[in-house]
């Protein structure tokens, strides 16, 4: 046989060719058992994202709603008077509006730029049909405020639809038309704070949970069947429970009348009317977090500590470690990426949560999740939730990065 | 079953078939929960679901319009009717989400009084009808045995002195804010125009200030009783008609203090798409008709809209000791220095005084 021919199927095409097509074929099959799940992430997981995160920083509500005004605003410098020709188009605007029941939208977007301008909106819609020219003093005559640069210079900034506004807002800042960025005066800067609360209180939650949950998983690890399996349903039996049920249970274990502090009133650590405030403040939100997130912790640690071999430690015994120096020198770091799924795991579920520090928070026990469903839900100022949750994503990926820079996210051992 | 009975229940089906627009229409109605929801299936959803044929499906919600917009924004709209507050229902109109509900087709009084002349002024908008007038005021619980002076004014609410422990209140500026002011002695006609201020507001973060240490902040509308119940607090803000059912069925010994109330409405409103329009105009209708609210006000003290109503309120449903006028908002002896919410003033810096008393509640 000549050595240089390529070895031929049965049917004599090459082989290499048929073991291509064979693969190719295989891979098919898989990408096709695949398909549905990779659609069902881009279209409920990826796309979402994508589509709040632009609204954060694109909202063109005032710009769509109020058609006439928009380009002569856009030309105005922001500094001068306004001409009668804005006041103009802005009552034809109006009265559209108006007719449209589109005003509320207009008002509240403004609204959310200068703070009392919606009831200027809404009531001067309501009276602008009947307005006459000259429109400048007909408007001012209605509500002295259409007078007011700053209201003008509130339009200019919303009739941007593609602005820093709302980031600019969630880092405590103004923007402005004349000045650019501003901070805000200290006493009304709430969301730096709450974001460093927010990381601060995760990082307490996340080190308390691998304290406590630690010992625990050892012993999962370590013990005769018999007694593990027992403690694998203590893990568990919590961490099917219903979050609200643990939440309230907390709640009646700490309060100033409740279990804890009528046993310390009783043994004589506290006095009757000086009970300890352990719930409704960041204490109880600790407490209570560490809680419902330790079993994030337990699960992976378990899954690593598993596979760790009994005679590891032995051999380092033999060699002359005391059990101390075998255990930190040779059993944890075969324990960091447990250490590492874990802490990683209770740090992001603790970044987003929002039910039990509004139960049990109280008022420093608030975290930036809770700023976030309050704009979803209630101000409907959406652009300024995404911004914030922008931020919030924007520190997960940092901290996310920097986790696999040090320890290497091809350490980390989910179970 | 006789084939004369067969006969009547085929006939009585028909009948009902045909009442409700020809085909039984499914009804999604949607309220606060709890205690009040079942006053409103009591007296509305039970007798026109009999009068009509049609089903209605309970739902409940925690207020605000972002479920109605979301909705309605996204074209699927699955809720026909919802209770709202008065600023909601301000603010859904003024951006399209709801159909406009005719007043003249509302039902007139007993005697023949147009509906708008019977509602209560200020009751009735392009978009909503009010049903209720509830109340926020505060409240103690007086099996606790205390030396104290019986607590009568917002004052005393505010005067850790007299009354040292533990306070809850809602955690939101509004309501919070204007308790301050009437505390700190603002006449409740001039608490907003104070409040509009920047003076005002810092007034009212001042006095805060003086219990900010003793508060302990609720969210959900069951907390404050119990946090009373529980002994954690000595006084709690809380909504008058809670309060009542806890007195009424739970048999608690709590106690309301009537003065600086602040009152304000709950209406219903259809979101713009609903896909039964005719049927939740037709429960609308009928629950605001006067009879209905009358009778509601007999399973929770919350007062009726219609001033035809009120010659009606009768005792309450299960004890006929407890004469359901006397608990109202609007009872003579209650409403003395009462003050309706301004709907305007917070739909106008709801968001920014939100900002500035979660900045004051983190410093």
């Amino acid at each position: 046989m000549n050595a240089t021919q390529p070895i031929t199927a049965a049917d004599g095409t090459p082989l290499k060719k048929k073991l291509a097509q064979a693969m190719f074929r295989s891979k098919l099959r898989a990408a096709g058992l695949v398909a549905p799940l990779l659609a069902f992430v881009l279209a409920s997981f990826i796309f979402p994202i994508f589509a709040l995160m632009w609204q954060g920083v694109h909202n063109n509500t005032f710009e769509r709603l109020m058609p006439n005004l928009t380009e002569e605003l856009r030309v105005w410098d922001g500094l001068s008077e306004p001409t009668e020709e804005m006041y103009t188009l802005l009552v034809a605007d109006l009265r559209q509006n108006r007719a449209d029941k589109t005003i509320g939208r207009v008002a509240s977007r403004v609204n959310q730029e200068l703070a009392g301008t919606r009831s200027l909106f809404t009531s001067t819609a309501r009276k602008a049909a009947k307005l006459e020219p000259p429109y400048r003093d007909a408007l001012i005559k209605t509500k002295k405020k259409w007078g007011e640069i700053k209201v003008w210079q509130a339009m200019k900034l919303t009739n941007q639809s593609l602005t820093p506004g709302f980031y600019a807002t969630s880092l405590d800042a103004v923007y402005t038309v004349d000045q650019g960025f501003i901070m805000k005066e200290e006493k009304r800067q709430i969301y730096t704070k709450l974001f460093i609360r927010t990381l601060m209180i995760s990082g307490s939650v996340m080190l308390l949970c691998l304290l406590l949950g630690y010992p625990v998983a050892y012993l999962l690890a370590t013990l005769p069947l018999k007694y593990s399996n027992l403690l694998m349903i203590m893990v568990l039996l919590p961490f099917w429970t219903s979050l609200l049920v643990r939440t309230t249970a907390w709640i009646a274990i700490l309060q100033s009348q409740g279990v804890v502090n009528d046993i310390l009133v009783w043994v004589g650590i506290a006095a009757d009317d000086s009970r300890f405030s352990l719930i409704y403040n960041m204490t109880g939100t600790i407490i209570a977090m560490t809680h419902i997130l330790l079993p994030f912790m337990i699960l992976p640690l378990y899954s690593v500590m598993k596979t760790i071999p009994p005679s590891y430690m032995r051999a380092a015994r033999s060699l002359g470690a005391t059990p101390t120096r075998a255990f930190i020198k040779v059993y944890v770091p075969q324990t960091i990426p447990g250490m590492g799924a874990g802490g990683l795991l209770v740090f992001i579920l603790a970044i987003g949560y929002y039910i039990t520090p509004a139960l049990v928070g109280g008022q420093d026990g608030q975290l930036i999740s809770n700023m976030i469903a309050y704009h979803m839900q209630k101000s409907l100022n959406w652009s300024l939730a995404a911004a914030l949750g922008g931020i919030l994503l924007g520190g997960v990926l940092i901290l996310y990065w920097a986790y696999d820079r040090i320890i290497g996210i091809d350490n980390m051992k989910l179970g | 079953m006789s084939g004369l009975t067969k006969k009547f229940v085929a006939l009585a089906g028909l009948s009902a078939f045909v009442a409700g627009n020809a085909v039984a229409a499914e009804l999604t109605v949607v309220s606060w929960g709890g205690a009040y929801t079942k006053s409103q299936v009591e007296a509305y959803h039970k007798p026109w679901m009999a009068q009509t044929g049609h089903t209605i499906i309970s739902e409940d919600y925690g207020g605000g319009i972002a479920e109605i917009k979301a909705q309605v924004d996204s074209g699927n709209v699955t809720w026909d009717v919802v209770d709202v507050e008065l600023s909601d229902a301000i603010r859904a109109c003024d951006e399209g989400l709801l159909e406009e509900i005719d007043h003249s087709t509302l039902p007139p009084a007993p005697d023949g009084t147009p509906a708008a002349d019977d509602f209560l002024p200020g009751t009735l908008h392009d978009c909503a009808v009010a049903s209720i007038v509830w109340s926020s005021v505060y409240v103690y619980d007086t099996s606790k045995v205390r030396n104290w002076n019986v607590p009568k004014t917002m004052g005393d609410f505010f005067d850790t002195n007299a009354y040292p422990g533990k306070r809850g209140m809602r955690k939101s500026p509004k309501v919070t804010m204007e308790f301050a002011l009437i505390a700190d002695g603002v006449p409740v006609s001039e608490v907003y125009d104070v409040l509009g201020t920047e003076e005002g507001i810092e007034r009212a973060f001042a006095k805060l200030d003086t219990i900010k240490d003793d508060v302990i902040w609720w969210e959900a509308g069951a907390q404050p009783a119990q946090l009373l119940a529980d002994g954690e607090v000595i006084f709690t803000t809380a909504w008058n008609g809670r309060v009542f059912n806890a007195v009424a069925a739970e048999d608690q010994s709590f106690e309301m203090v009537w003065d600086g109330q602040i009152y304000d409405l709950d209406l219903w409103v259809i979101p713009k798409g609903s896909k039964n329009v005719e049927a939740a105009l037709d429960f609308v209708r009928f629950s605001t008709a006067t009879e209905q609210l009358a009778n509601q006000a007999s399973w929770i003290s919350y007062g009726p809209a219609r001033a035809s109503s009120v010659p009606l309120i009768g005792t309450y449903h299960d004890n006929p000791a407890i004469k359901m006028a006397d608990h109202m908002p609007t009872a003579p002896g209650n409403f003395a220095n009462a003050l309706q919410n301004d709907f305007e003033f917070w739909a106008d810096n709801q968001d920014d005084l939100n900002e500035r008393f979660n900045a004051w509640l983190a410093q």
